[in-house]
């Protein structure tokens, strides 16, 4: 996992861009939630793909 | 007969129409009384639509009379409040979505049960945006669990649970993203079909994640499943991730048993951190099976983190507009992944997208069908927040779907079949997984191990009273 992630200077961030409000007692669970798919992201990003290997939208079973 | 028809299975309940034992009007009221009597209790229900119901049924009546035989002629139903029902607000569980017009016509896959003959009672109650697993919803109260009503039905398509272990309704209707079929027919010990992606019609489903958003019926049996698949197909245009493939003919291959097909128990990653239910029940039918063989599906772990972040991510852009307008009316705890779900950089979300499934198509080069458990326990009580998996305490909302969120992400079809271990007081059930297109596969397993008495699907009170 990245541990440079700053979840709390994100939120506020992304907060300002995408226009959302974001009350002060709702922040912590949002915080707590980005961390979570953090390390999530972290551990899709962590395997290597070939250059070839395309995005799957729409997913083609 | 009246009240004791409701507890048949589906082509029972068609048989007996077509022959004119029982009308469907009779039916109909049965059903209306039966949800009248148990839905303040149980909360499977959100709308009602008994006088469509009692004029479905005189019209299937009138079709029976006039010597036609509708394959689910008079079969009660309700659907997940995410299908549009002409002249009725879809909510899919939110506040929000109410304050919308009523549907102006029916969502396609309640078009086509209407034209099966089945009848519809009402819209059911669902976890809000179908972003739950629990069965929870902060504005309609939960739908509980007709076995013990303390505990929860399992979301998010929970009220479709609770209305047919509680013999309200002989099946239902919900949508599976990351396992809202597959979980609620754990926690309420149902059969549950997730097919295929992009098998059947999603037009007039409200979405959730459309790249994973899949539709399919809960009922009581293998047979039942099959017939209401049977109808539920059909090419839609108005779906533009439908495939276009060529329609199962289900009930012609559900008696043909489960010789010849090479079936495995999922290892690895599917055999950890569970409870001992979840994999006594896997164990059981393995053996009724007499399967020894164990495959591993690589990359399970990854398939899961992958399915999260799109999840998330395309969720909180569908909803982007309503976070900015109406945060304050979501569900808080949905509010909360959706606001972190819309700030992901668009690094995270291809890496997922890019992330796929060629591993898995060797694995079904090998084997034909793979037995994996669907929740990681019993059905848990009502509010519980934290569960302990492998010794590490976590959040219980997001875990309950561990096994089912691999298997979804890659599309494949599954039949839950409901467990009831020696002395347990609460179903279980066990995914039957097939490849790609074969629906049929996994009907056939979950049809032989019924008849075998290895599974079966109660309505709530009638085991209990034997036990």
């Amino acid at each position: 996992m990245k541990e440079d992630f700053d979840a709390e200077a994100h939120c506020d961030h992304m907060a300002a861009v995408l226009g959302l409000e974001i009350r002060p007692e709702w922040r912590q669970a949002v915080i707590d939630n980005l961390k979570a798919t953090q390390a999530m992201a972290e551990a899709v990003l962590t395997f290597p793909l070939g250059d070839d290997v395309e995005p799957a939208p729409v997913f083609e079973p | 007969m009246t009240a004791e028809i409701l507890y048949r299975p589906a082509p029972a309940i068609a048989a007996a129409v077509a022959a004119r034992e029982i009308s469907a009007r009779e039916v109909a009221t049965a059903a209306i009384e039966r949800v009248t009597a148990e839905n303040d209790r149980l909360g499977a229900f959100t709308d009602l639509t008994f006088e469509r119901a009692l004029e479905e049924a005189d019209v299937v009546d009138a079709k029976v009379k006039a010597g036609a035989r509708p394959p689910l002629a008079g079969v009660p139903y309700g659907v997940k409040n995410l299908f549009d029902i002409a002249g009725v607000v879809t909510r899919a569980g939110s506040r929000i979505n109410r304050d919308n017009p009523p549907a102006p016509a029916d969502a396609t896959v309640v078009r086509s049960l209407t034209r099966a003959g089945a009848i519809l009672l009402g819209a059911l109650n669902m976890g809000e945006y179908a972003y739950d697993f629990t069965g929870e919803n902060i504005h309609d109260g939960a739908s509980r669990n007709p076995h013990d009503p303390s505990r929860m039905s399992g979301g998010s398509s929970g009220g479709s649970g609770t209305a047919v272990a509680a013999g309200m309704v002989a099946a239902s209707l919900g949508s599976d993203t990351n396992g809202s079929i597959r979980v609620p027919a754990s926690f309420c010990g149902l059969f549950g079909l997730k097919p295929t992606y992009g098998r059947l019609s999603r037009a007039g489903a409200f979405p959730f994640c459309a790249s994973l958003d899949h539709v399919g019926p809960l009922a009581r049996s293998a047979l039942d499943l099959a017939l209401l698949f049977d109808a539920l197909q059909g090419d839609d245009r108005r779906d533009p991730a439908q495939a276009r493939r060529p329609a199962l003919a289900a009930m012609n291959e559900v008696r043909r048993g489960a010789a010849g097909l090479r079936i495995a128990i999922a290892g690895g990653y599917f055999r950890e951190r569970g409870l001992p239910e979840a994999f006594a029940a896997v164990d059981k039918v393995a053996t009724a099976l007499a399967v020894e063989r164990e495959v591993i599906l690589p990359e399970a772990a990854r398939a899961r983190a992958a399915a999260y972040v799109i999840t998330t991510a395309e969720a909180a852009t569908l909803h982007l507009d309503r976070l900015r307008k109406r945060p304050a009316d979501f569900d808080p705890t949905v509010r909360d992944r959706l606001l972190a779900g819309a700030m992901l950089p668009a690094a995270w979300v291809i890496a997922a997208q890019r992330w796929f499934r060629q591993a898995m198509r060797e694995v079904f080069a090998k084997v034909d069908i793979i037995l994996a458990p669907a929740t990681p326990f019993h059905a848990l009580a009502g509010g519980t927040k934290t569960i302990t998996l492998g010794g590490v305490a976590m959040p219980a909302r997001p875990n309950i779907g561990i096994y089912t969120q691999p298997i979804s992400f890659i599309g494949l079809p599954v039949v839950t079949v409901p467990v009831w271990l020696d002395g347990a007081r609460l179903p279980i059930v066990v995914q039957v997984i097939a490849p790609a297109w074969r629906e049929d596969w996994a009907l056939r397993v979950a049809h032989a191990l019924e008849e075998a008495g290895v599974v079966e699907a109660p309505v709530a009170g009638e085991k209990e009273s034997v036990r």
